[in-house]
């Protein structure tokens, strides 16, 4: 037994900590407003912790149960701000709805706490349990507006699909453990290089299943459009940003960490599901009136070319792909707090056509709507535009140049769809439904910034790539 | 054949029989017990595998506690299993044909020689399984056992979250604000003036 060294957990146990106090708050004082800013100082407060205690190189925990490196410090401060963001777009929404709770709070924080274990797991046992924390803590947010028949109903499908991942996850997992004899990602890698077997290949797939099913990639999709679509758009907009890089996490630390030597066998596995996310994500979202649902099909496309990056095997795939699911991220961020800002009460701006000639009556939010929406399309100057081009590169880089082809072919028919929003924004009448925007000038100013970034990090690319690819050199072998 | 390896085969044909009479039974409090008898059963057969503070616990918490809860509800509810279920006899068949083939299938490749499983030497006799668990459970495995006590926790704000309605027009007693009554709050004293009794006239005119 090894002394208990709790210093790389701090920030785990602060929002834990500052989680109860939440609950404890809310219980007592009955006023919404004070978990509000409490839920951000926390989150800030982690923010600063993780910035303290960052270091490179891995430093191990709780008995090869916790692994704190670079990587998962980048992914975590990234987590933070996109929650906090999350959370300010929303608060307007929520109170509109009834829904400024303290339970929204508290259940954001427990997410960001999953995702937290999640990113930082380097046992099956802890990174099974943090994506229940943050599963469990997502069904409960879905179904938070309880009056609301399509959220309710979203919630059950998330639920019973969600349980069915963590099933074939779990099953994957014991399989591995019953051939590797450990349940720690250092010693299964170890066991796996001794020598690969048909069981292995039998544990992987069920493994990679249940993350493609987390990460919402074809053929394991089907939940992504439906949820989004359902749910509150202040909740879509809280699950299309920051779990995508805890699930981006624990890919990197279940194939990568941990079954590095069965490379050969999930680089294929990827390479279809990409593909088929490409395809299906792409030609589905042209077809969709909602934006919300078209959204959905455009999270499925960009996580297939996140997945991309992965198979691609290489430092420069995985930094790439890194980078990507960050400005991921932040476009989802944009793009989804601008549905959420333009909603008001009893009016859900969700449909394409509620977006029609906006540019006549709020210019400024057209702007920031289609500078995202060029982003997301993957248009130059925009940082969408070097998220695919680092991924194309690493990947022709690993000589997968049908792959990139294919990429190339998908995002061009993908860039339709965006651009359509685009020209219903500047070159369409508008619409009767005026659209009145909450008007909290906060809120406008940090969607300002949110767009601004995607036009920023475009412009000048190089620090954040840097960081990436400095984060996964130290933090894979 | 050793007497163990019989008696783990009488336990585990009755744990099968057990469980197939939970999906199959038409009366649903049949089928809570028969799921009674397959905890049981399976309690008796990691006994065998000298579990036992694990053993003894199942048969606590999960018969004692869960299914007892399970039954009053069963049997509260009084819902009709079969109408819920009325596809389950038609599909029957040829779900049991997918669920044979998936285990052959599963045992070709799955077969206990590809694990490479030795069966572990016998503890001795005053082998403390309720103390190795403890140790375990509260030094190495200490991480992971506070997730599940966040999880637990996470589960109960989503129930109260989601099932919690505040009715109005409920009547209810606030015991903080009840204790802080004070005696004005309850008792007036009023000053009036004494008065003569006026009945005894009217008793002599009913006498009258």
């Amino acid at each position: 037994m090894t002394p208990l060294n709790l210093t790389p957990a701090l920030p785990e146990i602060f929002v834990l900590a500052l989680a109860c106090v939440v609950l404890l708050v809310e219980a007592f004082s009955k006023k919404p407003e004070w978990s509000y800013t409490l839920t951000q100082l926390t989150l800030v407060g982690a923010g600063a912790i993780t910035l303290l205690t960052a270091e490179a190189g891995k430093v191990y925990a709780f008995n090869g149960m916790f692994v704190d490196d670079l990587m998962g410090d980048v992914l975590k401060l990234v987590s933070y701000a996109a929650a906090i963001v999350a959370v300010a777009y929303s608060r307007a929404y929520l109170s509109e709805r009834a829904m400024f709770r303290g339970e929204y709070f508290v259940l954001v924080l427990f997410a960001v706490l999953g995702m937290m274990v999640m990113i930082s797991a380097s046992h099956f046992l802890t990174l099974y349990l943090g994506l229940e924390l943050l599963s469990l803590s997502l069904y409960t947010l879905v179904a938070l507006q309880r009056d609301s028949m399509v959220a309710s109903e979203a919630a059950m499908k998330y639920f019973v699909l969600g349980a069915l991942a963590s099933g074939f996850l779990l099953y994957g997992m014991s399989i591995l453990y019953g051939m590797t004899g450990s349940l720690e990602l250092t010693k299964v890698v170890a066991a796996v290089e001794q020598g690969s077997s048909s069981l292995l290949a039998f544990g992987l797939v069920f493994v990679v299943a249940g993350l493609a099913f987390k990460l919402g990639v074809a053929p394991f999709h089907m939940w992504v459009p439906d949820i989004y679509h359902g749910a509150p758009s202040a909740v879509t907009l809280f699950i299309g940003s920051a779990p995508k890089l805890a699930a981006f996490a624990i890919v990197m630390r279940l194939l990568v960490d941990g079954l590095h030597p069965a490379v050969g066998d999930w680089q294929q596995m990827l390479a279809i599901m990409a593909v088929l996310s490409l395809m299906i994500g792409n030609l589905a979202a042209i077809m969709q009136s909602n934006l919300k649902r078209m959204l959905a099909y455009s999270t499925i496309a960009h996580m297939g070319f996140l997945l991309l990056g992965v198979l691609a095997d290489s430092y420069a795939g995985y930094s790439a792909a890194m980078f990507y699911v960050i400005t991921y991220a932040l476009m989802s961020l944009g793009a989804f707090g601008m549905v959420v800002y333009l909603s008001r009460a009893g009016f859900e701006a969700e449909n394409l056509d509620d977006f029609k000639g906006l540019n006549a009556r709020h210019p400024w939010l057209a702007a920031v709507m289609a500078m995202v929406m060029l982003s997301l399309a993957g248009l130059p100057p925009f940082v969408g535009f070097y998220a695919k081009l680092t991924v194309l590169q690493a990947l022709v880089g690993a000589g997968w140049l049908w792959l990139a082809v294919i990429a190339v072919i998908f995002s061009l028919i993908g860039a339709f769809y965006y651009l359509r929003v685009v020209k219903l924004m500047y070159f369409d009448a508008p619409h009767a439904n005026d659209l009145a925007p909450s008007g909290e000038a906060d809120v406008r100013a940090l969607l300002s910034l949110n767009g601004l970034g995607v036009l920023v990090l475009g412009l000048v690319p190089q620090p954040l790539l840097a960081l990436c690819a400095y984060a996964i050199q130290t933090s894979i072998q | 054949m050793e007497f163990t390896s019989l008696v783990f085969y009488i336990f585990s044909a009755i744990l099968l029989l057990a469980s197939l009479r939970v999906i199959t039974a038409k009366n649903p409090v049949h089928a809570a017990l028969s799921l009674v008898l397959a905890f049981f059963t399976a309690g008796c057969l990691w006994m065998l595998l000298e579990a036992e503070f694990l053993a003894i616990t199942l048969v606590l918490v999960y018969i004692g506690a869960v299914m007892v809860l399970f039954l009053f509800v069963v049997m509260m509810l009084d819902i009709n299993i079969e109408e819920m279920r009325r596809g389950f006899w038609e599909n029957l068949p040829l779900a049991a044909l997918v669920a044979i083939l998936m285990m052959v299938e599963m045992a070709t490749v799955l077969g206990g020689s590809r694990f490479g499983l030795t069966p572990p030497a016998p503890k001795p006799a005053d082998y403390s399984n309720t103390r190795e668990l403890g140790l375990q459970l509260y030094t190495d495995y200490v991480y992971p056992f506070e997730l599940a006590a966040v999880i637990l926790l996470v589960a109960m704000v989503a129930a109260i979250a989601l099932t919690l309605r505040r009715r109005p027009g409920r009547k209810w007693v606030d015991p903080a604000e009840q204790i802080k009554v004070k005696r004005n709050d309850r008792l007036r004293l009023v000053s009036m003036a004494p008065q003569k009794p006026a009945a005894p006239k009217a008793a002599e005119e009913e006498e009258a």
